[in-house]
């Protein structure tokens, strides 16, 4: 409080033993003003000319309560203060400036009333105006923390995007003389990256790699699982032709580090000899692919192998397939399978029916699952979806 | 009739205007995005970047609801917002009552607006510190507004409050303003209504809205403010009555 506001609560408290009610007015420990409806000041007390420096001769009947605002306070006033009083019947704790006699300005907080005559026409404004100084010097501190935690929280989150974007798995690579596409779609409202992924790159002429799987959990922990993930089966794809001792490579990485978090993955090696292309699969935990012949019969390929990261000597199998002009090959995640409609999985058998349908091109498979899927579970999927399709072209 | 409200607050400011027309019109009424009970993510600071953006919302709620023949009323801000709708689309309105008009707030060489640059930051902070208090507590009476269109007792409860980061873009759209030269161009017959004592659009900038406005004329009212509509609606009704009945005077 300040020596005037100090001042005027000694007098008021002397004012109020000896129930003085002229004193209580013009001593209270606030300005106290009352204004005609059309904003004329018709009454001041004491305290509010010495906080402000006016007399009161230059106030009463003289100017209106709003003149005696700063320019920003002023259409302050007129924009939100008189509306607001004059639907509400009062208006409280509102932040202005006073141009105070010298010229200085004196920060205010400032409450009011309306009060009505018995036909309800507003008949006076009473106005208690609250020396402010300090408290507003503590909210500008506040303010600028506010903007610069603010400001530090929009470059977070931008950072935050930034990493999920390069974490989403990318467009897969056009493979020549072959019909590739994807769909990726993040669990919920996609804000979280989850923990599926796919990969699709070359070795060597004719030699392609697909992986797709599904690392445990979700958020950034798992985000570093599944990056872990897809470079060692870059790595392990080039030391080793067989998709499961590629797979094998990875379980142990897994082990060593430690990562506690279990993986399935199905991995696909293609490859193109003489205009033909053959596949090798392996399959660690994960759903086995669908194999779509021309003739629209869908059956699944490869042998289910064990899943990564819980034991040093997980059973893989290698299963070959060939793939003749037409057919096309399907590899997904368990977010397909088990998306939820109430009690009801999408599941495999509609999958199935999904794939058999005719399509175009591995691009209007892959949507069509993707759109299927998330309609059954009305737009929010629960978990992550991931789907590859290639098609041997005809 | 299409009311459009201004700077600070939302469609509540027309509640003593707008309910005595319903008789002869079809009053349409509105929240500017950002304000009342608008949808708050419909807000593109791009798309608001400028009075273009709400006049072009003006001009989509006549052509959704297809409104023809329509009397344009706008307080403070959306006068001009009123002006620019009508040089956008003048086929849409017959008449415009602009309450409180000001193309441009900030002076000007000889033009006299009433403000300096210096005021209109000064207006930012003063947003900036009432907002404070409001930007956490009220967010929740915002939020809490959207799917509960019924409430009578809450709108009145939320009047005023505006989204703050939308209120400072839409302060400074508002007050940098300039449309001046938007003027000349709209001869749709418009009325303006003067207050006395006006401090955010003086006497003298009402007239100018007159003189460059083909087809315009000025009501001087005894209401001081920026409000009448609030402070004064009997003498604000009974002159926007007088510009938009003027063809059945007879049942008045």
């Amino acid at each position: 409080m300040t020596s005037s506001g100090s001042e005027a609560l000694d007098a008021f408290y002397e004012a109020l033993l000896d129930d003085d009610a002229r004193q209580l007015y013009d001593r209270a420990p606030c300005g106290y003003l009352s204004t005609a409806p059309a904003g004329t000041i018709i009454k001041v007390n004491q305290t509010f000319l010495t906080l402000t420096g006016y007399d009161r001769e230059q106030l009463i009947g003289q100017l209106r309560f709003a003149q005696l605002l700063s320019a920003g306070g002023r259409i302050y006033y007129e924009t939100h203060y008189a509306p607001m009083l004059s639907m509400h019947g009062e208006a409280h704790e509102i932040a202005l400036d006073i141009i105070c006699a010298d010229g200085s300005r004196l920060p205010v907080l400032v409450n009011s009333v309306l009060e009505r005559d018995a036909d309800g026409a507003p008949m006076v404004v009473r106005t208690a105006v609250f020396d402010a100084r300090m408290r507003r010097e503590y909210e500008r501190e506040l303010l600028r923390a506010k903007q610069r935690a603010e400001e530090s929280e929009a470059r977070a989150t931008a950072l935050a995007r930034t990493l999920q974007q390069t974490l989403i798995p990318p467009t897969p690579p056009a493979i020549p003389n072959l019909d590739v596409a994807a769909a990726y779609r993040p669990a919920g409202d996609g804000s979280e990256v989850g923990g599926d992924f796919y990969d699709v790159f070359q070795i060597g002429a004719g030699d392609w790699v697909v992986a797709i799987g599904d690392v445990c959990g979700k958020g950034v922990h798992a985000a570093v699982v599944t990056a872990l993930v897809r470079h060692t089966l870059r790595a392990a794809t080039v030391q080793h032709a067989e998709p499961s001792k590629a797979l094998w490579t990875l379980n142990e990485v897994l082990r060593q580090h430690d990562t506690g978090r279990l993986c399935s993955v199905a991995l696909l090696r293609l490859r193109q000899a003489d205009g033909e292309w053959t596949g090798v699969v392996s399959c660690a935990g994960h759903p086995l692919p669908l194999l779509r012949q021309s003739s629209g019969t869908v059956r699944t390929v490869g042998k289910p192998g064990a899943l990564l990261s819980v034991i040093d000597a997980p059973h893989l199998h290698d299963a070959q397939i060939s793939l003749p002009p037409g057919d096309t090959l399907l590899l997904y995640t368990d977010g397909i399978t088990e998306g939820r409609s109430g009690k009801d999985f999408y599941g495999e058998a509609r999958l199935v029916a999904a794939t058999a349908c005719s399509f175009d091109s591995a691009e209007a498979l892959t949507s069509a699952i993707l759109s299927e899927v998330l309609e059954f579970q009305a737009g929010t999927p629960r978990d992550d979806i991931a789907v590859v399709a290639i098609r041997v072209p005809v | 009739m299409l009311f459009a409200h201004g700077f600070g607050c939302d469609q509540n400011m027309w509640r003593y205007i707008a309910p005595r027309f319903e008789d002869e019109f079809r009053v349409v009424l509105f929240d500017h995005v950002g304000a009342g009970n608008s949808d708050p993510s419909a807000y593109e600071p791009q798309r608001y970047s400028s009075l273009s953006g709400y006049a072009g919302d003006v001009v989509a709620i006549c052509t959704e609801l297809e409104l023809r023949d329509v009397v344009f009323v706008g307080h403070s801000v959306s006068a001009m917002i009123g002006v620019l709708a009508a040089a956008a689309a003048p086929e849409l309105f017959t008449k415009l009552v602009l309450v409180g008009p000001s193309p441009r707030y900030i002076n000007d060489a000889d033009y006299v607006g009433g403000f300096s640059a210096d005021d209109i930051n000064d207006l930012l902070e003063s947003l900036e510190s009432n907002y404070l208090g409001w930007s956490s507590a009220m967010a929740p009476v915002i939020m809490g507004r959207a799917d509960r269109p019924e409430l009578g007792e809450e709108l009145t409860e939320s009047f005023c409050r505006t989204d703050p980061s939308i209120a400072r873009q839409f302060a400074q759209v508002t007050f940098l303003s300039d449309n001046r030269e938007d003027l000349t161009a709209v001869a749709t017959p418009t009325l303006i209504l003067q207050c006395a004592n006006d401090p955010i659009a003086p006497v003298s900038v009402g007239e100018f809205v007159r003189d460059r406005m083909p087809n315009a004329s000025m009501v001087l009212l005894n209401a001081t403010g920026h409000c009448p509509n609030l402070s004064a609606p009997e003498e604000t009704a009974a002159a926007i009555e007088q510009f938009v009945r003027k063809l059945t005077p007879a049942l008045r």
